[in-house]
């Protein structure tokens, strides 16, 4: 079972990182989107929506060129911590930032649209900030945009292959993820282990899905 | 005018533009009356501070909310909006709703109880705001709006959306809150009912341009604005009951000494607002002997407008106050009626529209 629960965990690990970093970031992103009239907002939209569209190998491709030791971002993480970003978890948790944010920002946008303005409107008239407006009345209102959000932004990130491949390799412990580890099974034709964590991560995927549609349902009956 | 709210703002949109500068007393209710499309809750947004291109000047009882240099956020605005929709937060129950804005203000003129009661909410606080009907939510919104304890209450026509039945439930309410507060409330409305019922001063918009202000009376009196007039045109008048008669359902009032009868039965004392429309009034000379008319009044012309092709608005004095009359040209001129001049006026129905001061 070990040699399964490694690969496994550490996806989930990767998973739970990414989304909860999607969701701090990705909150005031999609508020902005949904709020702006500035003529940069199609723009905005387009590139938040291109990792839906790409290849995972053209982003993986751009990622680990961005990453790497000669790259912007690759460059300036090696003179703060000393290590490499490529081929590292942390690479892996900023690739999959990248590669999931359309799934966080998109269903966060369209239940901040969903929302409007006018209870936002209302509690501003009623002496609240914009930050606490937004707060105690534009997130609880939006809690089933949060919890779409999030589910996929977990799901995707915990079945994601190509940019894993180009960015982060295979390394057991640091960078081998299930979706690789599965691959590597394959590869190998060790087709009893490769069916234990597809098996394992089929179901795992079926009930969380299954889950936030039951909690989805629940709350629109409670706030509609 | 003592305090007053001194509201002045332009705002140019596409397709509308805004262009007031007015100043509303800071009691009782000032209606702002005019068709959908005049600006009406533009000029609302703007006091609210809910409109970012908005400029202009806006000082409330001496203070400056905003000018050239300064404009406080909407937050920092003490203000009281009640919206045309109730706009109540669907995930916090009544109770929470209401105590949004009190938990945020930094006074309590207007207590939690006091509110709950004067709304009748008490048997609501712990439901949720889906289960509510649309004129329960919107007295809710009223309350919430008051607990903020705002300088000025903004209400954007808060009965218009409901049906007949539930406006005549919140009217009541309405009525109550004049009588009982002393914060001012800025009324918007396209119904010229509600706004003889509630208002003590009166707005009114057309184009993005306030056309005439003033206390109610003296507004509705003026013949030449279009928008008052037609089927609508008349007077109001404020009166004290005298004696009821029980056995006709009628009850006996007066006002500057003058003594008429109204359909209906109110305590002795209570002031009543009448309303007297031009089309239910006639002239004549001489006494009618017998007729009728119920209510014959002496009064004298004040003035005569045209109105329309055949028809004239003549002004009544009855006592100190005015009504009008709707007399046809061909009446006019076969009376010759000129100002100055004493009459009888026939007024053949009057319409109680409410007790402003505790008649419920």
């Amino acid at each position: 079972m070990a040699p399964t629960l490694g690969p496994l965990l550490l996806s989930l690990q990767l998973a739970a990182l990414t989304t909860l970093i999607l969701i701090l970031l990705g909150t005031p992103l999609a508020w902005w989107l949904s709020r702006t009239r500035s003529r940069f907002k199609p723009a905005i939209q387009a590139i938040v929506a291109l990792p839906i569209v790409l290849p995972p190998t053209v982003m993986g491709f751009y990622l680990l060129i961005v990453l790497g030791p000669y790259g912007a971002i690759g460059r300036w993480w090696v003179e703060v911590t000393g290590e490499a970003l490529t081929f590292s978890f942390s690479g892996l948790v900023i690739a999959s930032c990248f590669y999931s944010l359309p799934f966080a920002v998109q269903p966060l946008q369209s239940a901040f649209d969903a929302l409007g303005t006018q209870e936002v409107e209302a509690a501003r008239t009623l002496g609240a900030s914009e930050l606490d407006a937004f707060f105690t009345i534009a997130v609880p209102l939006s809690v089933p945009g949060f919890l779409t959000a999030t589910v996929l932004s977990f799901a995707h990130t915990l079945g994601e292959f190509g940019v894993v491949l180009m960015v982060g390799g295979n390394i057991p412990g640091e960078t081998r993820v299930v979706s690789i580890a599965i691959y590597d099974h394959v590869e190998s034709l060790d087709y009893a282990s490769a069916h234990q964590m597809s098996v394992i991560l089929v179901a795992f995927a079926f009930l969380v899905l299954l889950s936030m549609f039951l909690a989805n349902r629940r709350l629109e009956r409670r706030t509609r | 005018m003592s305090a007053s709210i001194s509201v002045r703002y332009e705002l140019q949109r596409s397709d509308f533009s805004l262009d007031v500068d007015v100043d509303v007393p800071m009691r009782g209710i000032t209606g702002v009356f005019g068709e959908s499309g005049s600006g009406k809750t533009a000029l609302l947004r703007c006091i609210a501070g809910l409109e970012r291109g908005a400029s202009g000047r806006l000082v409330v009882a001496d203070e400056v909310w905003q000018d050239e240099t300064i404009s406080r956020p909407v937050h920092e605005r003490e203000i009281g909006y009640v919206f045309q929709e109730p706009r109540l937060f669907a995930h916090l129950n009544v109770r929470q709703n209401i105590e949004y804005g009190r938990r945020r203000g930094r006074r309590e003129d207007v207590g939690f109880d006091e509110a709950v009661e004067l709304l009748g909410l008490r048997y609501l606080l712990e439901r949720r705001v889906d289960t509510l009907s649309g004129g329960e939510a919107q007295r809710v919104a009223i309350a919430r709006a008051l607990l903020r304890s705002p300088r000025v209450v903004l209400m954007d026509e808060p009965i218009a959306s409901l049906d007949r039945a539930r406006r005549d439930e919140i009217l009541p309410f309405l009525d109550g809150l004049h009588a009982a507060l002393s914060i001012p409330v800025i009324y918007v409305s396209h119904s010229i009912d509600e706004v003889i019922r509630l208002c003590d001063y009166l707005l009114v918009m057309e184009h993005g341009r306030i056309v005439a202000a003033g206390e109610i009376q003296e507004v509705l009196l003026r013949a030449d604005l279009p928008l008052l007039g037609g089927e609508e045109a008349g007077a109001i008048i404020h009166a004290s009951v005298l004696e009821h008669d029980p056995q006709d359902g009628l009850t006996k009032i007066a006002f500057d000494g003058v003594e008429m009868w109204v359909p209906g039965a109110y305590e002795t004392g209570v002031p009543l607002r009448l309303r007297i429309r031009a089309n239910d009034v006639s002239i004549c000379r001489d006494e009618p002997g017998t007729s009728t008319i119920l209510n014959v009044l002496p009064a004298v012309i004040d003035n005569i407008h045209a109105d329309g092709r055949s028809s004239e608005l003549v002004q009544l004095v009855i006592g100190a106050e005015r009504i009008l009359a709707r007399i046809t040209r061909r009446s006019r001129a076969q009376l010759d009626l000129k100002p100055g001049e004493s009459v009888l006026a026939q007024i053949k129905s009057v319409a109680v529209k409410n007790a402003p001061a505790g008649g419920r």
